[in-house]
C-alpha cells in the first residue's frame, strides 16, 4: 500500500477505536478511558500494519503476540480485536456486563484474539519474556509486544522481567511503553518519579527509541526500523492522556471514569468530526 | 517400622529426569535455589530446557506462564515460602486464573526446614494455593509416591501445586504407580476413629495407627496426597467412624482439616486438626520442632484416645 494511503487508514482506524472506547464504556458506566484512547494509535498500528496474526485462527502458532500489560485500556484492544474480525463489532456493546465475555479486564480464556489474561500491574512482561523465550527455543520467528502503563514500571516484577529480558538476549520482544505522564493519584514524576526512563531502561540491557506514540506514521517507522542486535527493544511511545477528546486529554479525571450522557455525545461528535476532516 | 529413608527432593530430580528424556516440551524453571530444590541436575542433562532466573520469584512464575502458552509443560521450583507467599498474585492472575499448564513444585515445606527458622518455614502454603480457582494441591508423603506424582502432573491440563519437605522421609510405598490425582488412600482400616494425614504426616498417622492398635484402638489410617479436588468419597468413609483427626506440617488454617471439613460439613463427625497452631516456626533440629509443635506420633495417638 502507497505509505500515505497506509497512514490514513490506520488513523481512520485508530478513530474507530477511540469511538469504541468511548461507546463501550459509557454503555458500560465505568473503565478507563484515558489509557485507552492514549495507545489507540499504538494498538491500531499493531494489529493492523505491523502483527502477523489471524482473525479466523487466533491460536496460530506462528503469530506475533501482543501482552496487554496494562490491562485496563483493553476498551482499545477489544476494538481492533472486533475490527480485525475476532468477533462481531456489535459485541463492544455489552463490555463489561454480566455474563457477557468482554470482562473489565482481558481474559484469554473468554476473549478470542486475546493472548494473556491481565489487570494487575506489573505482572505482563513477564509473560512477555517467557512467551519471546519459547519463540527462541522453537526457532520460530514470530515476535512478542508488549505493552506497558508508565505507573505501571513503579512495579518492582517490571525491573526482575526486564533485567531477565536481556540476559536471556530476547531480540524477539518489543515493549511499548505509554508515556502519558499520569497515574490515578496524580502525575508519574509527583507520584513516583520514574524518570529518567530512557537511560534506567538502557541500563538494563535494552535498546531504547523515544517516539510520539500518538503520531501514526512515526509509530509504523519505528516498528519497520527496529533491530534484531540481541537486545530486547523498548519504545517509549509519549502520548497524551485521553487522547482524541477535547476535555479527557491530559486529565486525571477520566483515568478510570466513565463519560456522562452529555460528554459521551461531545466525544462522539469530536471524533466525528476528525474522521470527516481526514477525508479533506 | 519403616525400612529405608529417601528424599523427596532426589526423587524429584530424577522423575524430572525421566519425563524430560520422554517428553520435549518440558522445560523446568528455578530461582537461584536449584541445587537445593535439586533441579540442577535437570540441567545439566537438558541445558536447552533449563533456565534459572535468579533471585526473582515473581517473575519466574510470569516467564513460566509465557512458556505455558506457547505449549510447554513448564515446572517452576524454589522454597514453599517463596513459590506462594512472594509469588501469591503472580500466580494468581497469569497462572491460575488463565488456567495454564504450569507446575509449581515447592520444597522446604513446614518446620522440619530446621536451622533456617520462621522466615523459611512455609506454613500457610497449602491455604494459598487451595484458595486459587483451577488449582490442584499435592502433598505427596514418600519418595516412591513423588517419582509417580511428576509424571502424572505432567499428563494433567492445569496448574498444579506440589509441596514436599527438605528432610530424607521413610519410604512408605514400596509400588509405584498408586498415586493419582483427586484420589486418597486407606492404609489401614477401622471403625473407631480415622486420621486423615497429607505429606511428611503419612508416616506418623501409620506410627500412630500401630500404637493405637496395640493398645486395642481399630483406626483407619487415611493418606490424602491430594488436598485440592479432596477425594469426597475417602473423606465421607472416614467421617463413618464418627471421629477424624487430620495431620498436617501446616497451620490448621486453610489447609487439609479445613478441606476435610468443608466435605462433611452436612453431616459433620467429631474433628481434631493436627498441625502448627496459628504460629510462626523457629529454628531448631527437625525432629525436636516437629516434637515440640506435636506433628508427631506420639501425640496423635493422645488425640486419638482423648476423643475416644
Amino acid at each position: 500500500m502507497h505509505e500515505e494511503k497506509l497512514v490514513k487508514e490506520i488513523k481512520r482506524t485508530a478513530l474507530q477505536i477511540r469511538k469504541w472506547v468511548i461507546e463501550s464504556i459509557y454503555r458500560a458506566g465505568s473503565g478507563h478511558p484515558g489509557g485507552s484512547l492514549s495507545i489507540a494509535d499504538i494498538i491500531a498500528c499493531l494489529y493492523f500494519h505491523e502483527m502477523k496474526h489471524n482473525p479466523k485462527n487466533p491460536k496460530w502458532e506462528d503469530r506475533d503476540r501482543l501482552v496487554l500489560s496494562k490491562g485496563h485500556a483493553c476498551p482499545a484492544l477489544y476494538a481492533a480485536l472486533a475490527l480485525s474480525g475476532y468477533f462481531p463489532v456489535d459485541e463492544l456493546k455489552n463490555l463489561r456486563k454480566t455474563g457477557h465475555f468482554l470482562q473489565g479486564h482481558p481474559c484469554m480464556r473468554k476473549v478470542p484474539g486475546v493472548d494473556m489474561s491481565t489487570g494487575s500491574l506489573g505482572h505482563g512482561l513477564s509473560v512477555a519474556v517467557g512467551m519471546a523465550l519459547a519463540g527462541k527455543m522453537d526457532k520460530k520467528d514470530y515476535r512478542v509486544f508488549v505493552i506497558l502503563g508508565d505507573g505501571e514500571v513503579q512495579e518492582g516484577e517490571i525491573w526482575e522481567a526486564a533485567n531477565s529480558a536481556s540476559h536471556f538476549k530476547l531480540d524477539n520482544l518489543i515493549a511499548i511503553l505509554d508515556r502519558n505522564g499520569l497515574q490515578i493519584d496524580g502525575a508519574t514524576e509527583e507520584i513516583m518519579h520514574i524518570e529518567p526512563i530512557s537511560w534506567r531502561w538502557r541500563a538494563f540491557g535494552w535498546n531504547v527509541i523515544e517516539i510520539n506514540g500518538n503520531n501514526v506514521k512515526e509509530i509504523l517507522d519505528t516498528f519497520h526500523n527496529i533491530k534484531k542486535n540481541g537486545k530486547p527493544t523498548i519504545i517509549i511511545a509519549n502520548t497524551i492522556k485521553g487522547k482524541g477528546v477535547s476535555f479527557m486529554e491530559g486529565t486525571l479525571s477520566f483515568h478510570g471514569k466513565a463519560p456522562s450522557k452529555e460528554q459521551y455525545i461531545k466525544a462522539i461528535s469530536e471524533l466525528e468530526q476528525e474522521e470527516r476532516e481526514l477525508d479533506v | 517400622m519403616f525400612k529405608e529413608m529417601r528424599n523427596l527432593r532426589d526423587a524429584y530430580s530424577s522423575a524430572l529426569i525421566e519425563l524430560g528424556n520422554k517428553n520435549k516440551d518440558v522445560v523446568v524453571l528455578d530461582a537461584d535455589l536449584a541445587l537445593s530444590t535439586k533441579t540442577k541436575r535437570f540441567g545439566t542433562v537438558f541445558p536447552d530446557r533449563f533456565f534459572d532466573v535468579g533471585i526473582a520469584e515473581a517473575n519466574m512464575m510470569g516467564i513460566a506462564a509465557g512458556l505455558a502458552t506457547c505449549g510447554k509443560i513448564v515446572f517452576a521450583s524454589t522454597f514453599a515460602v517463596f513459590a506462594t507467599g512472594r509469588c501469591y498474585d503472580a500466580i494468581r492472575q497469569s497462572i491460575a486464573y488463565p488456567c495454564l499448564n504450569v507446575k509449581i513444585v515447592a520444597t522446604h515445606a513446614g518446620v522440619s526446614v530446621g536451622g533456617d527458622g520462621a522466615s523459611h518455614q512455609m506454613l500457610e502454603d497449602i491455604a494459598l494455593m487451595r484458595a486459587l480457582p483451577n488449582m490442584t494441591v499435592i502433598a505427596p508423603a514418600d519418595a516412591t509416591e513423588m517419582e509417580d506424582v511428576v509424571p502424572e502432573i505432567a499428563n494433567y491440563y492445569g496448574p498444579c501445586y506440589v509441596r514436599i519437605g527438605r528432610a530424607d522421609a521413610p519410604v512408605i510405598f514400596e509400588k509405584h504407580g498408586e498415586f493419582k490425582i483427586g484420589k486418597g488412600y486407606i492404609l489401614e482400616d477401622g471403625d473407631d476413629i480415622a486420621i486423615i494425614a497429607t505429606g511428611t504426616m503419612t508416616a506418623e498417622a501409620i506410627k500412630a495407627g500401630e500404637i493405637l492398635r496395640k493398645e486395642g484402638i481399630d483406626a483407619m489410617v487415611v493418606h490424602m496426597p491430594t488436598i485440592k479436588p479432596i477425594d469426597k468419597k475417602v473423606v465421607e468413609k472416614a467421617s463413618k467412624t464418627g471421629r477424624i483427626i487430620t495431620c498436617e506440617e501446616h497451620t490448621v488454617i486453610g489447609g487439609l482439616g479445613d478441606a476435610v471439613a468443608m466435605t462433611i460439613q452436612r453431616k459433620p463427625a467429631q474433628m481434631h486438626r493436627i498441625g502448627i497452631n496459628d504460629v510462626f516456626g523457629e529454628s531448631g533440629e527437625a525432629n525436636e520442632l516437629l516434637e515440640k509443635y506435636g506433628l508427631t506420633a506420639e501425640n496423635i495417638a493422645k488425640v486419638a484416645k482423648e476423643m475416644i
